[in-house]
């Protein structure tokens, strides 16, 4: 497979799964507001920090209004990480490499596209109840990866795009663990209050696992979520679980499938791999979360460029051809 | 659909009689039209622009600032030809296809015609488009012209008349095939009863062309794309994707001792034929324009040594220009001792003193157009524009004669289109696809380009044209 097309398709992979968490994230936190006593203000600065963008925000807006929030994280194109400027670059990365997905993976993602654009246009973000809005925007990508599963061929193509979305999906998973825990904390008096319970169930649901946490750990407990978020076997949104399956996409790749490495990306995924499945939660509450994650996605960016190195970046044809007269 | 009403003016129309009868081959079709209800009608319209926006089959537009994506409009009442008129079509295109390639392969070479004073020698050897370093080279089987499509009208007189060859990268096929797709859906029942011939084996048979242009077992086959930001981008990727063959850009490529490799995930491999979509000049940076960030450095090189076939073969742009168009007669006439089958227009070259006189004396009858510009851009519509413009093109060409032409004005053909007031008579050109392999293939379908505005005769896409899918009757 062409580097640059790998490049392409690893990127769709990447930016389909960033909407998508953003389409699931909001859809929750607009739940959770509904949920909230009546005493208590909406909140729509938890959402802003649990995305990162943080910064941009607060140059541009004075204070944290629902519509404006809305309208930053979804529908926002000078904004790089919202919903819309995630799905126009997927969409700009599989038009580029449309000769080598299905007919109806192209067709699917450049109608999400345009169901963004009727978005835009019927200024969503302003509407009393915007959640169907996100529910179809997440459903569309549910339904790009359903095709994709049911129709895509499993060589190059299909690892290079499960490996973007895998990667990305952990990136997202510790940057939502990161913020909440922290919000959350602070409050430790109230554990087990009906509001505490509230947003750690909004936590959980956030990545889509409520349900699952339930019957693995019963009760609502801080170290259980993070050891169910970051080092859960079984779980696909754990960051254990995303590094194993990049891992295993990594070796699809190269054909190395007797374990060890053979290139540079390899040897860090395993590294890191290992270093998770064999850790306890009680060490990373000890080393204290926060840089325990911040760690992680240094590590995270660090695999990011050895993939980059080994499988995506192009020669100078120029410069190869006068070394070679 | 109501057809009361229909007036087709002055003009040969394609589906009526000037008496209002039916033409023959439409009876079937318009017995059918007859009965779909004008609500259906638009619904059918409506779908089909829905389904062009779902797949995504989007031009860019040049000279453009409003957004980049444009959907070529497709109107849904189909262009019907039946087969006895295409016969003469494609004998024609074959004879004129054949005699390029001819044409092309001597003025590179032993340049007979010119020795021989049919062409004048300066046209050929000063023109901008004839490639030095092409000189003395036999591209792979001695084709040059692969791909051709060639842009006709139907006249008033109901003949057709060529009026371009495009033997560069002729653009729009993939709208050949992707409206037979939508018009398919949009009438179900009446394509075998009608007897349409297919157009969906295309890219089959552009895939065997280009894998002709090698000897190994399992040449490697790629498109060249400028990229995305091309107009014809959507057209590059959907060949690709048809025939299963990678789709590259110039930064994939990497030349080594004289051969082209891909830069892949597994390291390099080397491709053997390139059915190219990037103009000659912008080809190499090491042969043509250094300038160019497109292209591929040494591909030239690994051209002339045999180790990579291009499709079309560059030097073609010198045979398609506007002045050398007028001696195609002349070029077939030379080569094949053979009458050309499918007429020119009359010509007149404003180069020469005689035509440039009779064409500023002329020239609210005539058609002027600058001899490389392309798009349907830089041209004069006598007939149609003011004094100010008239007098604007007599000092163009005063200054600059070498670069215009003017041409009679066409009465261009008219199809029923489907217009917010019913149906309309609206101006329509042909250009079919012929493939030169192991034999010329004339594709039995065409791009239909259609003015949509009342009355205009300017089809070009990026000028408010349409399409519409072309019927090729087995009968």
């Amino acid at each position: 497979m062409l580097s640059r097309v790998a490049n392409h398709i690893y990127w769709l992979g990447r930016y389909l799964e960033r909407a998508e968490n953003y389409a699931r994230f909001i859809d929750v936190n607009f739940n959770l507001m509904q949920d909230l006593p009546v005493d208590l203000k909406e909140q729509w600065q938890p959402l802003v920090a649990a995305t990162g963008d943080w910064e941009l925000f607060t140059s541009r807006y004075q204070e944290f209004e629902k519509n404006q929030v809305l309208f930053f994280l979804a529908f926002d194109l000078d904004n790089p990480n919202s919903m819309f400027s995630a799905i126009s670059r997927a969409r700009e990365n599989a038009r580029i490499i449309r000769e080598n997905l299905s007919k109806e993976t192209w067709e699917k993602t450049n109608q999400l596209y345009m169901m963004m654009q009727e978005g835009c246009e019927k200024k969503v973000w302003k509407k009393p109840d915007p959640r169907p809005f996100f529910e179809k925007i997440k459903n569309q990508i549910l339904l790009i990866y359903g095709i994709a599963d049911s129709s895509v061929a499993r060589v190059e193509g299909w690892y290079f795009r499960q490996l973007g979305q895998f990667l990305e999906r952990a990136d997202k998973t510790s940057r939502i663990l990161d913020v909440k825990y922290h919000i959350l904390l602070p409050s430790g008096q109230d554990i087990g209050s009906p509001l505490d319970f509230l947003h750690w169930m909004a936590l959980l649901k956030s990545v889509t696992g409520f349900n699952t946490y339930r019957r693995a750990y019963g009760n609502i407990d801080p170290s259980n979520v993070v050891e169910f978020l970051v080092l859960n076997k079984y779980f696909p949104r754990s960051i254990y679980y995303c590094l194993k399956e990049a891992e295993y996409c990594l070796h699809h790749i190269s054909g190395n499938l007797d374990g060890g490495f053979k290139n540079p990306a390899e040897k860090a995924i395993g590294e890191l791999r290992s270093h998770l499945e064999f850790a306890e939660v009680s060490e990373i509450i000890d080393f204290g979360l926060h840089e325990y994650l911040d760690n992680l996605q240094i590590k995270l960016n660090k695999l990011s460029e050895l993939i980059d190195s080994t499988y995506f970046r192009l020669r100078d044809n120029f410069i190869s051809q006068n070394q070679d007269q | 659909m109501k057809i009361e009403g229909y007036n087709a003016g002055e003009h040969y129309d394609e589906m009526f009689t000037p008496q209002g009868e039916i033409r023959p081959h439409y009876e079937e079709f318009f017995q059918s039209l007859k009965k779909i209800p004008n609500r259906k009608m638009n619904h059918l319209q409506f779908s089909a622009n829905q389904t062009q926006r779902a797949m995504g089959m989007t031009f860019n537009v040049y000279h453009d600032n409003q957004g980049l994506e444009k959907i070529l409009h497709l109107d849904i009442v189909p262009r019907i030809i039946p087969n006895q008129e295409w016969k003469h079509l494609e004998a024609g295109l074959k004879q004129r296809t054949y005699a390029l390639n001819l044409f092309l392969q001597d003025i590179y070479n032993d340049r007979k015609i010119l020795k021989d004073k049919i062409i004048p020698e300066e046209l050929i050897l000063g023109s901008k488009d004839y490639l030095k370093p092409c000189i003395g080279l036999t591209p792979p089987k001695g084709i040059w012209c692969h791909i051709t499509g060639t842009d006709l009208i139907k006249n008033k007189d109901g003949e057709y008349y060529i009026l371009e060859d495009n033997l560069r990268c002729p653009s729009g096929v993939s709208y050949m095939l992707e409206s037979r797709e939508i018009i398919k859906r949009a009438y179900p029942n009446l394509f075998n009863k009608k007897g349409v011939m297919p157009v969906s084996d295309y890219p089959a048979k552009l895939l065997r062309m280009l894998q002709n242009l090698c000897n190994k077992a399992k040449p490697v086959v790629g498109v060249l794309t400028p990229g995305i930001y091309n107009s014809a981008y959507y057209e590059h990727s959907y060949l690709a994707l048809q025939m299963g063959v990678e789709l590259v850009n110039g930064v994939d490529l990497i030349v080594q001792d004289k051969r082209v490799f891909m830069q892949t995930t597994q390291g390099l491999q080397q491709i053997d034929v390139l059915y190219r979509r990037i103009d000659d000049v912008f080809l190499d940076p090491l042969a043509f324009r250094p300038d160019s960030l497109l292209g591929v450095p040494g591909l030239f090189e690994a051209y002339k040594a045999g180790n990579i076939a291009l499709a079309n073969a560059p030097g073609t742009g010198v045979a398609d220009d506007k002045a050398v168009y007028a001696y195609v007669p002349k070029i077939i006439k030379y080569y094949l001792d053979e009458d050309p089958i499918l007429n020119n227009v009359p010509t007149y070259l404003c180069r020469e003193e005689k035509d440039r006189k009779y064409v500023l004396e002329h020239i609210g009858e005539l058609v002027v157009k600058e001899t490389n510009a392309a798009g349907g851009y830089g041209m004069l519509i006598g007939p149609k524009a003011s004094k100010e413009e008239h007098n604007k093109f007599r000092e163009l060409i005063k200054n600059n004669p070498t670069n215009y032409i003017a041409q009679p004005t066409l009465s261009l053909s008219t199809v029923p289109t489907l217009t917010e007031e019913g149906l309309g008579a609206r101006h329509v050109d042909l250009r079919p696809y012929i493939l030169y392999g192991s034999e010329i293939e004339v594709i039995p379908g065409a791009l239909t380009r259609v003015a949509l505005r009342e009355g205009s005769l300017v089809v070009n896409s990026s000028q408010g044209g349409g399409s519409k899918d072309t019927w090729v009757l087995y009968n």
